[in-house]
């Protein structure tokens, strides 16, 4: 597994906790074994509803809420995630939701990290009070503006197309921010040198700086991912026929149906979240370091 | 954020060619060029409805009807709105909660994270893994672990000598603190990793000079730990204020407002008065109110920062 260790030490220097106490003999062990206690404590609270969701999920729904609970059912029902796939159209769901995601996240890919050179390394008159404007909007509800564009798309003719969703999310202001945080690190002298020899703005971006940001371009685009394929709200404003519903949306419209049906619920959502686990264990240092990236100050 | 806005150009002076040359613009239609294939795209559907907001709140407008100017009507309209009183209500509430609890467990689990100890990576990766997990599974769950009855959660309390424990996202009393605690289990991993990162930003000569003057655990943490991360804090406090206070999808999903209207919050008015009920004009008077909220409490926190480092 790879490691959230991933921000750079400030310092080369001794290793960063030195055990504590070393000059007690003793009192180290005392405090490693607490800090395993401690560790596994909170393990266990964040861990508790995934392995709710799990058991639950392989169970008859009348063993779902039991008194006393039984966290490993008494007979495993393999047959719940068979029989979803009967119950509701997951695949069209899981399908939707792969086309809207791997679209949005392309084109923030590639209109963010375009427009981030522009932003990062040439220079023009009113370029900086611009990207204020970019990073002002980051800060603003998205409540806020959510009517006039509901009002735009509905006039477009565009709701209940995917257009909608993917118009309103493929341009967002966070990607062209991560990625100019990222160029902002690499030193101007590269881009210089670089027309010294004769290569065009373009020629740099195409040569040079995309190859260079391979990692914060994985970054972006799993987080673009995630979101697009966890959103909600987008999906439920948007899309009202049932054949362009996403997963999320599909999950909900099972809880209203079904109501009772705990059993199946969990097991929707345990297969909703298992693309997300992949695609989370594949890249996990590329998400720790766009988040660590939009948490930089200087 | 701050890092950006205010970071000067190193070399902002322009190639010194003549002003009016032909040479000058260049670098303008070099530099649109890049910014455009995104602008055009945010402009239209970021931009141009963020302004058009501002203006709305000003309109009486329903789907049906022809918009007309009506200056603060809308506002004045919110002063005797019931629910607009109470969604205020619930959302202070709900930022009153969400963002301390979550301040607090997100730093907590990066300090007893940030060690060198066997598996903590593993102890890593599940504390983040909540943030990306799809929002509509994590509310069905929650929602079954708060089961009145036979959830998990009140099984342990009776289990531990509480008779009656709450009835959570069946009460209009414990159905916000039940939201609350999801949210705060939902968010922690992400701002832990800022967290995480900050802390890695401190030289270890702070602790080992600390330790030299006598300093115990806790009075490390008090002047070494918590002043060093303080551009954190600040960075943590800013994003959790403005996640706050737009909370909606978590709430749609877990109690669609209910019970009564115990969860119901700005963001979801904004919505059903706008999308659903086609009250264009009031739902952005709300939209601007939900608005000029989060500005305020952002700029009056970059202000105390500000004069805190002052």
């Amino acid at each position: 597994m790879a490691t959230l260790h991933d921000a750079p030490p400030a310092t080369a220097g001794p290793p960063r906790d030195l055990p504590a106490g070393a000059d007690r003999p003793g009192r180290g062990l005392v405090r490693k074994v607490l800090a395993y206690a401690l560790l596994v404590v909170v393990a266990a609270l964040v861990l508790v509803p995934f392995a709710w969701m799990l058991s639950s999920s392989l169970k008859r729904d009348n063993e779902v809420f039991t008194i006393p609970i039984e966290w490993i059912p008494r007979e495993f029902r393999w047959s719940n995630f068979v029989e979803i796939w009967d119950r509701i159209p997951l695949l069209t769901y899981l399908g939707n939701s792969a086309f809207l995601s791997v679209t949005i996240t392309l084109l923030q890919l590639l209109t963010g990290s375009f427009a981030a050179y522009g932003f990062s390394k040439v220079r023009f008159p009113g370029r900086d009070a611009l990207f204020l404007a970019y990073i002002g909007t980051i800060a603003v509800p998205w409540q806020a503006y959510m009517v006039p564009q509901y009002i735009m798309m509905q006039r477009a003719e565009l709701t209940n197309t995917y257009w909608s969703i993917i118009l309103l999310q493929a341009f967002g202001a966070f990607g062209v921010f991560l990625m100019r945080q990222y160029y902002m690190s690499i030193p101007d002298e590269l881009c210089e040198a670089a027309r010294i020899d004769g290569l065009s703005e373009y020629g740099i971006y195409r040569r040079i700086m995309l190859p260079l940001s391979k990692p914060a371009l994985a970054s972006l685009a799993l987080l673009t991912f995630v979101n697009t394929w966890n959103d909600y709200m987008g999906p439920f404003i948007y899309l009202t026929s049932n054949e362009l519903w996403t997963v999320q949306l599909g999950l909900r419209s099972f809880i209203g149906q079904y109501d009772a049906e705990y059993a199946m619920m969990m097991t929707g959502a345990a297969l909703s979240i298992l693309p997300i686990l992949a695609v989370f264990l594949f890249g996990q240092r590329y998400f720790i370091r766009g988040i660590a990236t939009s948490g930089l100050k200087g | 954020m701050t890092h950006v806005i205010t970071q000067p150009a190193p070399s902002s002076a322009p190639p010194s060619a003549g002003p009016r040359s032909k040479r000058a613009w260049r670098p303008i239609l070099i530099g649109w060029s890049f910014i455009l294939p995104n602008f055009v795209g945010f402009a239209l559907f970021t931009l141009i409805p963020m302004l058009a907001a501002f203006a709305l709140a000003f309109l009486d407008w329903d789907s049906y009807s022809t918009p007309e100017w009506v200056g603060l009507k809308n506002f004045q309209r919110l002063l005797s709105d019931e629910n607009f009183h109470v969604a205020l209500r619930n959302t202070l509430f709900y930022a009153a909660g969400h963002i301390p609890l979550t301040l607090i467990v997100a730093l907590g689990l990066a300090m007893a994270l940030n060690r060198k100890i066997r598996g903590v990576q593993f102890f890593r990766t599940a504390a983040f893994f909540p943030y990306i997990t799809s929002l509509v599974a994590v509310a069905v769950v929650w929602n079954m672990l708060f089961n009145p009855t036979a959830g998990p959660i009140n099984q342990a309390l009776e289990a531990i000598g509480i008779a009656h424990p709450p009835r959570w996202v069946a009460s209009t009393d414990w159905a916000m603190p039940a939201v609350i605690v999801t949210s705060v289990w939902r968010d922690m991993g992400y701002y832990m990793v800022l967290y995480l990162a900050g802390l890695q930003t401190i030289p270890n000569e702070y602790y080992e000079a600390a330790r030299v003057d006598g300093a115990n655990a806790w009075q490390r943490f008090w002047s070494v730990t918590l002043p060093c991360l303080r551009p954190t804090t600040f960075f943590v406090l800013v994003m959790l204020t403005i996640q706050s206070f737009k909370v909606l999808d978590l709430i749609v999903v877990m109690t669609d407002g209910g019970p009564g209207r115990s969860t119901l919050v700005l963001a979801q008015l904004v919505y059903r008065e706008g999308i659903t009920e086609g009250h264009f004009g009031y739902s952005s008077a709300i939209a601007l109110v939900l608005f000029v909220i989060v500005l305020t409490v952002t700029v009056v926190q970059f202000r105390l920062n500000e004069r805190r480092s002052a």
